[in-house]
């Protein structure tokens, strides 16, 4: 079989950084071939190389066979190379359609956009794969998985026969995670060449028939996926054993520290998101929310954290009701919220790295003094937190947040929040988006955190993560409490049920 | 990369040093070589105010009598630097005032000239500074420096008579109610003011007046609003006393007379008849104008500076001696309005009548609305 | 080949790109462009390049420094706002109502020499925040467009300080345009060093500004907050940062800097209050100022300096037979490209990668 792209011998060097070292690709025709590798191991800097953005200090690429020299993403275009990018690049008040076709309008004879033309030729694209994207939406009013459909077919108008997908499941629910495998599945029946740039195992078992993993700048190999474990392949990546199970002992809750009482809480369209909502975390044990994406999650996490108003109901906070308190009172007791969206709320993406560990904290000694903010503190701060948390930047504490890689940007939050050792810790979906190596490291630090006495509510869209370091396990279901179990002999099944709404479950061992 | 740039800039500067210093071929300024008898050497500067030099008003009929003079002694427009004998100096804002006005101190002229009464403390500084320059400022009240030469204007007096063609025109139409909108609260704009008063109740005792202050001398949109309003109200005549803004004032008047109203409007300063043609141009809405000769004051001074008897103090110019007045030309006044003009002007002029400069209020007269 | 450009090569670039524009035009319309530089080098040194045997006049660069001063102080005052997110183009109204407080004080309050002028300059201070209090409330509580806001209260400004010049300060009698002139003791001293310039001690409130807005944004746990907000305020209110309170001080402090300008400006270069009958335009050039210093305290005052040059140049220039016009054409096609700067970069990067081919190609052969 003939190979669609080959990087030969690709040496890239950063000034004081060797970000690819001698890393050879192949990548055969009509095929899906995965690029593994952690957060910071080259994967980008070699897509980036092959899409034009960089230029290789040394090595060849070929395309087809031929020897090319990509020096900008016109000639990667031209030769048809097409890029989906982990952060999309679409203007929101346009139109899917106009998004499509932005910079390669076609024209009538007078000149003008030909938008019939152009709406006709997205609606076929969007049906020959499957796409059902509705070519006349505005970007601001479609889902994320919608969005990165838009991308694909920006790609598919321009006659991209090799496409790259950027860690494209990154922002996915889990639902739009099947169905984008399926996608791929159907774009290449229609001969197309996929590279999967990823650190999601599942998924290159699912779609994928090669894979290179990279560490470090350098290629650790390429091996057939089909017959390669997972836990293979992860070693490779890593450079060492990986358990994906992390060691947990029985909780031995204390007082209730979160009390949960009939709340109600609207959504963003104005009706109820959260229904009548109860429940109750002790201190040093883990209660895991389950659900669908869109079942209340989000709002519940904003009423606890104080960010939305509350309809009705309480929130207390070890006994003190916080219900109606500011946000800054709420973090006043005691508590830390990893929240859902890392680029809306978690980071001030233009700040420094250092700038974004302090942003509770810039008014607390020994970081502030008379108002003034000591710089010394705060460097030596993040330099420990970044070392604790491994957090891997270009220029180290000094790198503005928005240059740094979305795994490194979410354990920044992490180590910023957990770091606070606080009592009662909202922690919503505090993994997405990292490797295996960094889920493992914010896996087991919850659980410290939980044998250091804090109450953890753990908001996951992935129920994996729910069963693997739950004590109890509560479920929600269109903003309604549908469940409240012990974490032991139940099935995920079960648990499937409950998020769906076909199972009412409530173990009186787990009440409190 | 940066250096590349740097070295460019630097580069630019440094060609353009040696281009300018090897084309010193221009004779030296002559340095402080005041009142000379000599016209060829003769420089004279005019600063304007934020109107700017085209203003079709103050400013542009200001340096008119300059030019004028120019003309008449062969003088050269143009830079001092490139040899010339008079320019002028724009002001972007008030701020700019003293800084144009000793730039022409510094540049050796012999005359420099300014106009209008927001000169009077950035004259009276620079004048200061430059005790070999002689300056003519026109509407400033007096300075008391040998080199200053201030001038006014006693516009009450032609605002006398253009009021007269006003009160003329409201009983002919058997509206008896005329207007005036000036551009802002000052002392020269009451001498206006009263003067037009005058006028209008000397030949129509019962009219009344519209009066509004558009506090602004550029904004022709809010003039066409003011003659909107009065018009409404029944005004036949309306006196635009309001530089830039007067000239919505006009425009609305000539809309009004080619849809068959019978309305006219009195412009300022200059004759404004050019400004108020309507139709096919043939005719226009403005029944006459209020001159005001500041081209009289700067001819005169440059013409004092020339023949080296420039003298300091003030004048005041009047009706007598042509300072202000009415154009030549009136195609709107009939045979009859003219007569009646004529009539009150040599009342004037002999001292049957004096003109007040302190006008009467809609608190005091209740004939005037506003 | 992408590579980062300091904010700093992207203005001097866009300062020449600017010049030569200026020069254009003059070449364009048949005039010497050589003038422009003769221009702004007297401005600048006071040294006349095309007649050496003057010297050095000093009274040039003076009246250099004396523009600057305004709106290095207004250029503050724009960067400090859109640190935090807002768009203050209410600097006019800003500016008249600083003017306004600084006359009232200056006439209707009895204080000893050096403390009068500094309590003018105060009252200016905070007469310009509660000027800009509004529409910072509105941003803040009624999520209201601060622009449109700051516009109206512009007019306001205007309009209202004729109001309150006429009714409750004394009327100059001569004119009836202004007030009487301000006492003795209002005064920002000489510093014209016998030249006929108004330059003052005034300066010292815009060097103070500078260091302020540096110590105050890039320093305190206040600055920190305020440009965390301006970043991101969703971020911000998550981290618990009083965003309402911040946005309303931020408007407030970005008054303040502009109402000290408005004062400063009436007592060195009028001496008594005025009627304004036009917005000045210093906090119009305040925007410029604040976007061609990238909003930083040192950029704001370089680029005030910049734009003072071409203010004071105007003169010059008009003396050198250049339309005074030509200067502000100048200064526009600087904002103009510093508002391209993405198109210089990507000139920068052909620049670049066409010098590396070469180098490539030179080292191949």
């Amino acid at each position: 079989m003939a190979y669609a792209i080959e990087m030969l011998h690709i040496t890239k060097d950063f000034p004081g950084i060797r970000a690819n070292d001698d890393i050879t690709l192949q990548v055969e025709e009509n095929t899906v071939h995965a690029l593994l590798g952690e957060n910071g191991a080259g994967k980008s800097t070699l897509m980036s190389i092959l899409f034009g953005l960089y230029q290789p200090t040394s090595g060849t690429i070929k395309v087809n066979g031929n020897e090319v020299h990509i020096t900008d993403p016109n000639v990667a275009n031209d030769l048809g190379i097409g890029m989906v990018h982990q952060h999309f690049k679409l203007v929101e008040c346009f139109t899917v359609t106009e998004n499509i076709i932005l910079g390669k309008e076609p024209r009538t004879k007078l000149g003008t956009v030909d938008m019939k033309a152009a709406r006709a030729k997205v609606v076929e694209l969007s049906e020959r794969y499957g796409l059902q994207v509705d070519p006349d939406a505005k970007i601001s009013d479609i889902t994320v998985g919608m969005q990165q459909r838009v991308e694909i077919l920006k790609m598919l108008y321009r006659d991209a026969n090799i496409l790259i997908f950027d860690e494209p499941t990154a922002v996915l629910t889990p639902q739009e995670i099947a169905e984008l495998m399926d996608i791929i599945r159907n774009l290449i029946k229609e001969g197309k060449t996929i590279l999967l740039i990823t650190h999601k195992l599942k998924e290159i078992k699912a779609v994928a028939q090669k894979c290179t993993v990279l560490r470090k700048g350098k290629s650790v190999g390429t091996i057939d996926v089909e017959t390669t474990s997972e836990e293979k392949m992860a070693e490779m990546m890593v450079g060492h054993f990986v358990s994906f199970m992390v060691d947990r002992q029985d909780a031995t809750p204390g007082d209730v520290y979160l009390d949960i009482e009939h709340l109600n809480v609207k959504g963003a369209k104005g009706v109820l998101a959260v229904k009548d909502f109860s429940l109750k975390v002790r201190q040093g044990e883990i209660v895991g929310l389950a659900g669908i994406d869109g079942n209340g999650q989000t709002e519940l996490a904003y009423a606890l954290t104080g960010m939305t108003k509350i309809e009705s109901g309480t929130v207390k906070f070890m006994g003190d009701d916080v219900t109606h308190e500011s946000i800054m009172s709420h973090y006043r007791h005691d508590m830390c919220h990893v929240p859902e969206d890392r680029h809306k709320h978690g980071l001030i993406l233009d700040f420094k790295l250092k700038e974004n560990y302090i942003v509770h904290s810039y008014t607390d000694e020994p970081f502030a003094k008379n108002g003034v903010i000591q710089m010394k503190a705060v460097d030596e701060y993040a330099e420990r937190l970044s070392q604790e948390y491994d957090v891997r930047s270009g220029e180290g504490k000094e790198t503005i947040t928005r240059s740094m890689s979305g795994g490194n940007q979410q354990k920044a939050i992490i180590a910023r929040e957990f770091d606070r050792n606080s009592k009662i810790m909202i922690v919503v979906q505090p993994t997405r988006g990292l490797d295996v190596g960094a889920i493992e490291l914010v896996r087991k630090k919850i659980v410290e955190q939980r044998d250091k006495g804090a109450a953890v509510l753990l908001i996951s869209l992935e129920l994996d993560e729910i069963m693997n370091l739950s004590d109890r396990i509560a479920v929600i279901h269109n903003g309604e409490l549908t469940g409240l179990v012990m974490n032991k002999g139940i099935s995920e099944n079960d648990i499937g049920l409950m998020m769906s709404g076909g199972l009412s479950k409530f173990d009186e061992e787990a009440k409190v | 990369m940066k250096k590349l740039f740097k070295m460019a800039l630097v580069a630019v500067l440094a060609l353009s040093l040696v281009a300018c210093t090897s084309s010193t071929d221009e004779p030296a300024p002559t340095g402080s070589t005041a009142t000379t008898g000599e016209t060829s050497s003769v420089k004279i500067g005019f600063v304007t105010d934020t109107g700017g030099i085209d203003d079709k008003s103050f400013n542009q009929t200001s340096y008119e009598g300059i030019r004028k003079f120019a003309s008449e002694a062969g003088l050269v427009e143009g830079a001092f630097e490139d040899g010339g004998n008079f320019t002028y100096l724009q002001s972007g804002n008030e701020a700019d005032y003293v800084p144009n006005l000793s730039a022409f101190g510094e540049q050796g002229a012999n005359l420099v000239a300014a106009a209008g009464y927001l000169f009077q403390s950035a004259v009276e500084e620079v004048a200061a500074a430059y005790p070999d320059v002689n300056f003519v400022a026109i509407d400033v009240a007096p300075i008391d420096l040998p080199n200053v030469q201030t001038a006014n204007f006693m516009v009450n007096e032609g605002s006398y008579l253009v009021g007269v063609a006003a009160g003329t025109k409201a009983i002919e139409n058997g509206s008896n109610h005329v207007g005036m909108v000036i551009g802002g609260e000052s002392a020269s704009m009451n001498m206006f003011w009263a003067g037009y008063q005058e006028g209008v109740w000397s030949v129509c005792p019962e009219c009344t007046i519209s009066y509004d202050n558009a506090n602004s001398y550029t904004d022709s949109a809010l003039g066409k609003t003011l003659a909107q309003k009065q018009y409404n109200a029944g005004a036949t005549v309306i006196f635009a006393c309001a530089g830039g803004t007067g000239n919505g004032i006009i425009q609305e008047a000539a809309e009004r007379r080619t849809n068959g109203e019978d309305v006219w409007v009195i412009g300022v300063d200059t004759d404004q008849y050019s400004l108020g043609t309507y139709g096919d141009g043939s005719q226009s809405c403005v029944l006459t104008s209020m001159l005001k000769r500041v081209d009289t004051a700067t001819y005169n001074a440059s013409k004092q500076v020339a023949e080296g008897n420039f003298q300091g103090g003030n004048i005041d110019y009047t009706l007598a001696d042509e300072g202000v007045g009415i154009p030549a030309e009136n195609p709107n006044l009939t045979e009859s309005d003219l007569a009646a003009i004529e009539e009150a002007r040599e009342a004037i002029i002999s001292g049957e009548v004096t003109v007040s400069t302190e006008p009467q209020t809609s608190e005091t007269n209740p004939l005037i609305i506003g | 080949m992408t590579r980062r450009y300091s904010k700093l090569t992207i203005s001097l670039i866009a300062v020449v790109l600017g010049i030569l524009v200026g020069c254009l035009i003059l070449v364009i319309t048949g005039r010497n462009p050589v003038n422009i530089f003769i221009a702004l080098i007297r401005s600048l040194t006071g040294f006349s390049v095309n007649n050496p045997a003057r010297g050095i006049n000093i009274m040039y660069p003076l009246n250099w420094l004396l523009s600057s001063v305004p709106i290095i102080l207004t250029g503050l005052s724009v960067a400090f706002a859109y640190r935090t997110g807002m768009f203050n183009i209410g600097g006019e109204g800003q500016f008249i109502a600083g003017s306004l407080a600084c006359a009232t004080v200056a006439l209707l309050v009895d204080l000893p020499p050096v403390i009068h002028p500094i309590a003018c300059i105060l009252a200016g201070g905070i007469a310009g925040a509660l000027w800009a209090f509004l529409p910072g409330f509105l941003k803040a509580f009624r999520n209201i467009n601060e622009v449109v806001i700051c516009v109206m209260m512009n007019y306001i400004a205007l309009y209202f300080n004729d109001w309150f010049v006429r009714s409750f300060l004394p009327i100059d009698k001569l004119t009836l345009a202004r007030t009487v002139a301000f006492p003795e003791t209002v005064s920002l001293g000489d510093l014209s060093f016998g030249t006929a310039s108004q330059f003052n001690y005034g300066v010292i409130f815009a060097i103070l500004g500078v260091i302020i807005f540096w110590f105050i944004m890039e320093k305190t746990t206040f600055g920190y907050s305020l440009r965390a907000t301006g970043f991101n305020s969703e971020g911000s209110r998550y981290a618990g940062m009083k965003n309402r309170r911040n946005t309303v001080l931020s408007m407030m402090i970005a008054g303040a800097f502009t109402g000290v300008a408005g004062a400063i400006v009436i007592i060195g270069s009028y001496g008594y209050g005025r009627i304004f009958t036009a917005f000045d335009n210093y906090g119009f050039d305040g925007i410029s100022v604040a976007l061609v210093g990238g909003s930083s305290a040192g950029g704001v005052l370089a680029a005030g300096l910049l734009f003072g040059l071409m203010n004071a140049s105007e003169t010059q220039f008009q003396i050198l037979g250049i339309p005074s016009e030509v200067s502000d054409n100048i200064q526009a096609a600087i904002v103009f490209f510093v508002a391209i700067q993405y198109g210089i970069k990507i000139v920068l990067d052909l620049i670049g990668k066409h010098r590396m081919n070469k180098k490539v190609k030179e080292e191949v052969a």
